[in-house]
């Protein structure tokens, strides 16, 4: 094995005739050693990534002054060359296994296919290889899983599967694009460690990601990407601990684990809201013992395909006290989702009710409740989803404030300019759909409409973990300031225990349908009761001390 | 599946590939159909301006000419013209196809919208109904109706329409449903619309607008099945300047006049393509509008 | 969900899903050829006249009224229509069809007679159609934009041809201009070329379209990125991962495609005077012979039903994820 798995010296790549996505780009990887490339979606780090497999795309442009596979250059190189160093050479892992390995194919099939066109192993030995390697990336019962399609396996199993493939060849470098974006977070924390398993056996690896703390646990070095460049490399504890760039600067400004309430995670045009200032205004929080909303004993079951029931949600309790948050965390399928349903009165509970400032709610019928909708707001994950795809932004807000579109006054025009103002979004976004807007913009958006009602509650159902870090961190700000300015209360819905805990006053753990620990946000973040708490903070992505 | 739910299918996929895109603008097939489509129009509705000549007026001494300076698309037994026999003729069939769609699709609304507003019985109740309708495939169903009510124009149209009504059906069905359960609704009630302010500002709005694709196509192909039917003798009868029954009157000398077939048919075609496209661009610039 | 016993507790539950899906599946389509009989045996109720005026040849017949009452008891149309409904389907149960009016034979003997010629013709025409689709699918997504344009106009046009008109066309083409084939289906090989081509066209504008769309779509999905890294060659691509997803669409269409090129016999074997069931149809409506229209349908149907059910298990075949279920 040479010393350096792989150089890239002034890597570029043009589309066509636009601008290069790439441009210059250069770095070294040696063997063991882990290199994150951090970035924005669009800063080019996942072209950088399939161009160092030849995979750029049909009409992409790369070029370079070196890029070195092992030592050997792969420069120029057929694309009957290209096959046979792919896999053998180079090894890459991409995000959500689901789609990512063949959902026809059993993933023994899959996991083979490396040995089937990279070795002389015959089928037993192909077999029993496969078996190793199952077993190797930690998966339990290897001859049970090689028959199994992806679709019968979990997120992690999944992902574990997909790397089994990657490194079936023993491949000198492992590419991995965001190999852990939409898992749970404990799920996500052994995958790292499974990575940094690799590595220590000595395999180069690429890790691509839009997370900073994420890469931390195992990187030795990150690169920074910003626009097509690195804009910063260095060791991991250098980078992060001392960002001499501005870019990078704010990316470990956008992590909101361990900053208290209320530090600004974002940049914004007023200096005095630099990120890591904490706003004189907010602390203390004007927090009153008033409870506006209430869920009482709530218990809600689903019907299994094979007819039995499910408690999703079982016997959950907890207040909402004016101007205050109330973080709610649990992984996938721990019911926070349904709770979220119950809070708006989407579902009806089997047991207990919620209350809104001491009404019935749940209970009320829907012509009472209707009067008290206009108090409690939605803010949704899926913004997009949420929008009538036949309106645009000003028509969507229109209607939200409870005006008709047809005949749109002068001064219904200033109200949504204003609203928008609110938001952070420029007029000029009135006439757009929201298929056009980016995702931080929909939320922005979603957030308006929520606004525009007047209410004093909103309930926040997973709001940021379809977007990346930075925009998390302006979406998490404006939350911030909007709760603030208008004195809301929140539910905040995640399934991310860092942003819950950045953003709540008080926390509930949710596991299977039941909350496991509660309590107030510092306390349960300090020092967790619970033995599931304690493993969800400990695998928490957070920037090395 | 019926050859309606196929079509709109086709349709929803090619405006979701690659290919397609806000970004591509007015391609050729696009404005060529679009040209064809006036064309139509203005045939059916004003024929003597593009065919001046009656499309009954028989000449015996100019019989069977092959496509000349005279007669573009030559002449047929008895001399009548044929271009202007298709143009004229293209009444025939617009209505036809017309009247066809609009009875399909107003049956296929009215079930659909049963069994998709409707408790689960309703549904069930439909869907089985509808089950039943298609293992009559095609035209058969269009055959069961004629044999009963007898053949003619009227009968076959009515046919037509209701063997597309089935496919019509499931589709709105689906699309009901579909926009029924969707997290913009549930997002209206959060804001507190009731129900007859979601019911007629979402539901209905979404619902509908697909509508317009599904008529476009649908038009298609009735004018095609009812030029079947004509052919077979069971619509339109000869002399009448109906595409299917020139057709048909030219099946006696196909060995001899090859045009009096080709040249109604070609319009069938041509027709049946321009609803595709029209079709297709309709679904493509409401999706990405 | 319990865990399996073992290794045999899983087989016999296995066979008992496939089993009660079975039983399901023969129940839905007992029910619609139920469904079916009583549909058509009303529709005909509503024909206006004398049903026995029918057999003797319609009302232009001038039959005795003797004549009429004999006709009345022998095919039971002197009787309470339930009477009639129940006795039908008895008979139906046993497989009996009735009689012809105007043929004056029994229905199930002739209609089974045509129905081997009809099936062969389908048959032939979705094989030919599945190679044209899957050769034009193939070729347009890796030519280029060009060949993608091209083929995709090809298969718009294609699935737009009527039938009756190609059916002329190539009869002016291969049997008038160039003589190479027979306008007429006769009993040899030659006789079935054009019969079949008729059919086989419009289908394949069809499933080459919905094939295109979908291996485009595979191709472009991370998984076949991930084989491609793996450094799996253009052509393991599309035979290990792409073409399996995209025959799918195509196989759950093929249901429908061999429906409505049943329908599409009744023109087909008119224009090339080809025995087969479409023609005894068109002949039927024709001369409105309505024990024969009613048995083609229900054999029609029965087919229909059993061309889905095989289109089911052909898909549980190619998509492993639907034998999970």
């Amino acid at each position: 094995m040479s010393e350096v798995a792989l150089t890239v010296r002034n890597l570029r790549v043009v589309f066509g005739a636009a601008e290069p996505v790439v441009h210059g780009v250069s770095f070294d990887i040696a063997p063991g050693e882990c290199l994150a490339i951090v970035g924005e979606s669009g800063s080019g780090k996942s072209v950088t990534a399939r161009s160092l497999l030849g995979l750029a795309g049909a009409n992409a442009h790369v070029t370079a002054d070196r890029l070195e596979l092992g030592g050997r250059s792969v420069l120029g190189l057929t694309d009957r060359a290209w096959r046979a160093r792919r896999g053998k050479d180079v090894g890459l892992v991409l995000q959500d296994a689901l789609v990512s390995l063949d959902p026809l194919r059993p993933i023994g099939r899959e996991i083979a296919d490396s040995l089937r066109l990279h070795t002389t192993l015959g089928a037993a030995a192909r077999v029993r290889r496969v078996l190793e390697l199952i077993e190797a990336v930690g998966l339990p019962d290897p001859e049970l899983q090689v028959r199994k399609l992806s679709g019968q396996l979990s997120g992690g199993e999944r992902q574990r599967a997909l790397i089994a493939a990657a490194i079936a060849v023993e491949a000198p470098l492992l590419i991995a694009d965001e190999p852990t974006t939409a898992l749970d977070v404990t799920v996500q924390a052994q995958i790292l460690g499974l990575l940094e398993q690799i590595a220590l056996a000595g395999t180069a690896i690429l890790l691509i990601s839009h997370d900073l703390a994420v890469v931390s646990r195992i990187a030795h070095r990150v690169a920074v990407m910003h626009d097509g460049r690195l804009v910063e490399t260095g060791g991991t504890a250098q980078v992060l601990g001392s960002p001499r760039q501005e870019q990078t600067r704010r990316m470990v400004a956008a992590i909101p684990t361990d900053k208290p309430r209320g530090t600004r995670l974002s940049l914004t045009a007023r200096p005095a809201d630099a990120p890591g200032t904490t706003c004189a205004l907010s602390t203390p929080f004007p927090r009153e013992s008033t409870v506006v909303l209430e869920a009482i004993g709530l218990s809600k079951s689903f019907r299994r395909p094979d007819g039995s029931r499910q408690l999703a949600v079982d016997d959950v309790s907890f207040a909402l006290h004016r101007g205050s948050t109330l973080g709610i965390v649990g992984e996938s399928g721990s019911g926070k989702t349904t709770t979220a349903r119950l809070l708006l009165a989407l579902l009806a509970p089997e047991h207990g009710e919620v209350q809104v400032r001491g009404q019935p709610w749940s209970a009320a019928g829907e012509k009472t409740r209707r009067g008290l909708r206009a108090s409690v707001g939605a803010i949704y994950q899926d913004a997009l989803g949420s929008f009538d795809p036949r309106w645009n932004v000003a028509e969507i807000l229109t209607d939200a404030l409870g005006l008709r579109h047809e005949r749109r006054a002068p001064q219904t025009t200033a109200r949504l300019t204003t609203l928008l103002d609110e938001v952070g979004l420029a007029a000029s976004a009135l006439p757009r759909r929201p298929l056009e807007l980016s995702g931080g913009q929909r939320q922005r958006v979603g957030i308006a409409r929520a606004l525009a009602a007047r209410p004093e509650i909103l309930i926040c159902d997973e709001p940021v973990s379809s977007l990346d870090v930075s925009v998390q961190a302006q979406v998490l700000d404006l939350l911030d300031d909007v709760q603030r300015e208008h004195a809301l209360s929140l539910v905040f819905i995640s399934h991310d225990l860092g942003v819950v805990a950045h953003v709540s006053d008080q926390i509930a753990v949710m596991r299977a349908g039941r909350i496991v620990e509660s309590g107030p946000a510092r306390r349960v973040f300090a020092a967790p009761q619970h033995p599931y708490t304690a493993q969800l903070l400990a695998a928490v992505p957070r920037l090395p001390a | 599946m019926s050859d309606l739910e196929v079509q709109a299918e086709l349709a929803a996929h090619s405006s979701q590939s690659r290919q397609a895109g806000p970004a591509r603008r007015l391609g050729v097939a696009e404005g060529a159909a679009g040209v064809f489509a006036l064309f139509l129009l203005v045939a059916a509705v004003a024929p003597t301006l593009l065919a001046p000549g009656d499309p009954l007026h028989i000449d015996p001494l100019s019989a069977f000419q092959s496509p000349n300076f005279a007669h573009g698309f030559g002449t047929d037994e008895s001399g009548r013209d044929i271009y202007t026999r298709v143009v004229h003729g293209t009444q025939y069939s617009l209505v036809i196809g017309a009247t066809a769609t609009v009875i399909g699709l107003g049956l296929g609304i009215v079930l659909g919208t049963l069994a998709g507003m409707l408790g689960r019985v309703v549904d069930f109740t439909v869907n089985r109904f509808l089950e039943v309708l298609f293992a009559f495939p095609g035209l058969l169903l269009a055959l069961l109706f004629i044999v009963i009510f007898g053949p003619g124009v009227a009968t076959a149209t009515i046919a037509v329409g209701l063997s597309t009504a089935p496919g019509y059906a499931r589709i709105i069905r689906a699309q009901l449903r579909t926009v029924r359960s969707a997290a913009f609704v549930e997002a209206a009630t959060v804001l507190g619309r009731t129900r007859w302010q979601v019911l007629l500002r979402h539901i209905l709005p979404n619902t509908l607008a697909p509508l317009f694709v599904l008529a476009t196509l649908g038009i298609g192909q009735a004018i095609v099945w009812a030029a079947t039917l004509s052919y077979l003798g069971l619509g339109a009868e000869p002399p009448t300047a109906e595409w299917g029954a020139m057709l048909s009157a030219g099946r006696t000398y196909i060995t001899s006049a090859w045009w009096m077939s080709f040249f109604p048919g070609l319009f069938i075609v041509l027709t049946a393509v321009t609803a595709t496209v029209l079709g297709r661009s309709i679904d493509r610039r409401m999706r990405h509008a | 969900m319990a865990e399996p016993v073992g290794p045999r507790g899983a087989t016999l539950r296995v066979v008992l899903r496939v089993l009660g899906r079975l039983a399901a599946r023969l129940g839905g389509a007992v029910f619609v050829l139920w469904a079916v009989a009583s549909v058509t045996f009303f529709a005909v109720r509503l024909i206006p006249g004398d049903p026995a005026q029918a057999v003797l040849g319609g009302p232009g017949s001038q039959a005795s009224p003797e004549a009429l009452a004999a006709v009345s008891s022998e095919y039971g149309f002197d009787q309470p229509v339930i009477v009639q409904y129940l006795t039908q389907l008895g008979r139906l149960s046993t497989g009996d069809l009735g009689r012809s009016y105007a043929l004056n034979m029994d229905v199930g003997p002739l209609v089974l007679s045509q129905l081997g010629s009809t099936v062969l013709l389908a048959v032939l025409a979705l094989t030919l159609a599945w190679l044209l689709a899957l050769a034009l699918a193939t070729w347009s997504t890796r030519g280029g934009t060009i060949a993608f344009r091209v083929g995709s106009s090809l298969e718009i046009v294609a699935a737009a041809l009527p039938h009756f008109w190609l059916a002329t066309s190539l009869i002016v083409v291969f049997s008038i201009w160039l003589g190479v084939l027979p306008p007429i289906s006769t009993s040899g090989v030659a006789g079935l070329v054009l019969p079949v081509l008729t059919l086989a066209v419009p289908l394949a504008g069809f499933l080459g379209q919905i094939m295109r769309e979908s291996l485009q779509v595979a191709l472009e999905s991370p998984f076949v990125l991930s084989a491609r890294a793996r450094g799996e060659s253009e052509r393991g691509v599309r035979w290990v991962h792409a073409l399996r997803h995209a025959s799918l669409p195509a196989i759950s269409l093929s249901g429908w495609a061999f429906g409505s090129l049943i329908s599409g016999a009744v023109v087909v074997e008119t224009i090339f005077a080809r025995p087969g069931l479409g023609r005894t149809l068109l002949n039927a409506v024709t001369l409105r012979d309505v024990p024969v229209v009613i048995g083609v349908v229900m054999i029609v149907a029965v087919t229909y039903i059993l061309m889905t059910l095989l289109t089911d298990a052909a898909s549980r075949l190619v998509d492993p994820r639907l034998r999970l279920l």
